[in-house]
């Protein structure tokens, strides 16, 4: 394993090594001290374990690579994420997992707000609670949230699912509560179980997705124009 | 952008390191502004005494003439300490009214930065290594204090457009954000006899929450009132004489983080502000919430 110590390191060495290694290698990065950008743009099937707390835009556009940040993330994490898996123990701050292609996000404790925005096929599991706006103009994936949702949650969402244990403050336009079906509860299962998340009773979660009454326009607006 | 720190002091270790540890944070966020810097700290207060910072453009020629001047008022007593450009003028309470009006009248140029019986406060064009080394504010010690790196965007790079911004006696406000009715909100003030000094967006907000609070208003009170009058995009760290308080507007775009162990309360725009802090693995670390009013007195 390459251990990679910002204390040493630039953070474009770093970075560098990272997308330049080859596939199935490991690296711990050491020292991140809520450094920004790290882990970002790697287009391989390496391990990564960041040991502390990182800040902007950790592993951004990341594809295929797994990594786990073992403290919180700052705004934007994993940003226009298209494949691989992201594991943060601690907390993650605004829009992490924006528009998201693929992949998945766990956090273990909370994530702050608009988390999810336009995502577009990622799957984001958060244990604890996340903030207002989140799920904003969700396209594609699944939002999974243990703990409660803040307002406007999936505010004029298209696609996506968004499954909540726990209260939600107010749902956003067009977002409305659906119905678990049989398919849904298969679906939130895998997605859990993808994840290694298995404490959990599948019955406490609701699934909220877009009513699509903006999908078209509504000719009795037309007069406004 | 801006960067914005501050640090609480819950212990005497703390306390006698405060503007060592602010100064590590506040050079932490250099690259979230590098226009001007500037910090407010609360030190030992002086029973019966209250203190008046000052800043000149000529400090070379004006403090001499100031020292002179305050010495051959035979009707005040006040002693002045310099540091670089500001100067601390450390006077009788009962007199401040008097010495301000003197001061005022006899130095036109002067620019009067804040008065209170526990806060100084010192700001500069230049980065926030700059400014800490021209002050020494590394050595300085206090309860708590407050800090600002500025990226200025609507109005010019000047020593008064720097933060903290005094917002009354004891009182200041540092932002991140930017305003978007500062321009309406600045006339209806200036009605309503409020003066100011800049263009500055962030200097209609500390004047607003003098306002509301000369009107009657508590902090927590005035706090909120911004929550409805004011337009726009901020995170707010109001320094007064017990402690800090801290408001993000309900969109909360701008960054925030606090920090709580049992030695401070802490708070940065980043965690990067916050990781030179004793025990900092230890703390109690969060983002505050949109729209919410948080605040540690002594």
């Amino acid at each position: 394993m390459g251990i990679l110590d910002i204390n040493k390191l630039s953070l474009r060495e770093i970075n560098n090594t990272l997308q330049g290694s080859d596939d199935n290698s490991s690296f711990s990065i050491k020292n991140p001290k809520g450094a920004h950008a790290l882990a970002v743009g790697i287009n391989k099937n390496i391990n990564v374990k960041v040991l502390g707390s990182v800040g902007y835009y950790c592993a951004g556009m990341n594809k295929f690579s797994d990594i786990k940040i073992e403290g919180s993330a700052g705004p934007g994490l994993g940003e226009n994420m298209m494949s691989g898996n992201i594991h943060v123990t601690g907390d993650v701050s605004q829009y992490a997992g924006a528009s998201g292609h693929g992949g998945s996000i766990l956090v273990e404790g909370n994530a702050s707000s608009r988390c999810g925005i336009s995502m577009k096929g990622i799957d984001i599991i958060i244990k604890g609670n996340v903030g207002h706006m989140s799920a904003f103009m969700a396209q594609k994936g699944n939002l999974v949230i243990f703990g409660n949702a803040g307002h406007a949650l999936g505010d004029s969402i298209y696609e996506a699912n968004i499954y909540v244990a726990g209260e939600v403050a107010s749902l956003g336009t067009d977002c409305i509560e659906k119905k678990m079906t049989k398919k849904h509860r298969s679906n939130l299962e895998n997605i859990l179980s993808n994840a290694d998340v298995s404490d959990y009773y599948l019955d406490n979660f609701k699934r909220f997705g877009s009513a699509r009454s903006l999908y078209n326009f509504n000719v009795d607006n037309a007069k406004i124009y | 952008m801006c960067g914005i720190v501050g640090l609480f002091a819950k212990s005497p270790q703390v306390e006698r390191d405060l503007g060592l540890h602010l100064s590590k944070m506040l050079v932490s966020m250099s690259d979230r502004g590098p226009d001007s810097a500037g910090i407010a700290i609360y030190a030992k207060p002086i029973a019966m005494k209250t203190k008046i910072t000052v800043q000149s453009q000529s400090p070379e020629v004006e403090f001499p003439k100031l020292k002179k001047f305050i010495s051959t008022k035979k009707e005040v007593s006040c002693s002045l300490d310099t540091n670089s450009s500001h100067a601390v003028i450390t006077l009788d309470v009962k007199q401040k009214k008097l010495v301000t009006e003197l001061i005022s009248d006899a130095f036109p140029n002067l620019r009067i930065l804040s008065v209170g019986k526990k806060m100084e406060i010192y700001k500069e064009v230049g980065k926030p290594n700059d400014v800490i080394e021209r002050f020494e504010i590394d050595k300085m010690k206090g309860s708590h204090g407050i800090g600002h790196t500025r990226m200025a965007t609507e109005s010019a790079v000047t020593t008064l457009g720097a933060h903290p911004f005094s917002t009354g006696e004891d009182q200041c406000l540092v932002h991140n954000g930017s305003l978007s009715n500062h321009n309406s909100l600045r006339r209806e003030l200036i009605r309503k006899d409020m003066t100011f000094e800049t263009e500055n967006d962030s200097e209609v907000a500390a004047s607003f929450i003098t306002y509301r609070m000369n009107g009657g208003q508590t902090l927590k009170e005035a706090l909120e009132s911004s929550l409805v009058e004011l337009d726009g995009f901020f995170t707010f760290l109001v320094g007064t004489e017990n402690g800090f308080g801290v408001l993000r507007d309900p969109i909360a775009c701008k960054p925030a983080v606090l920090a709580e162990t049992s030695d401070y309360v802490a708070f940065g725009s980043e965690y990067r502000a916050l990781t030179s802090l004793p025990y900092i693995e230890r703390a109690k670390i969060w983002e505050p919430e949109p729209a919410t009013v948080y605040f540690w007195g002594h």
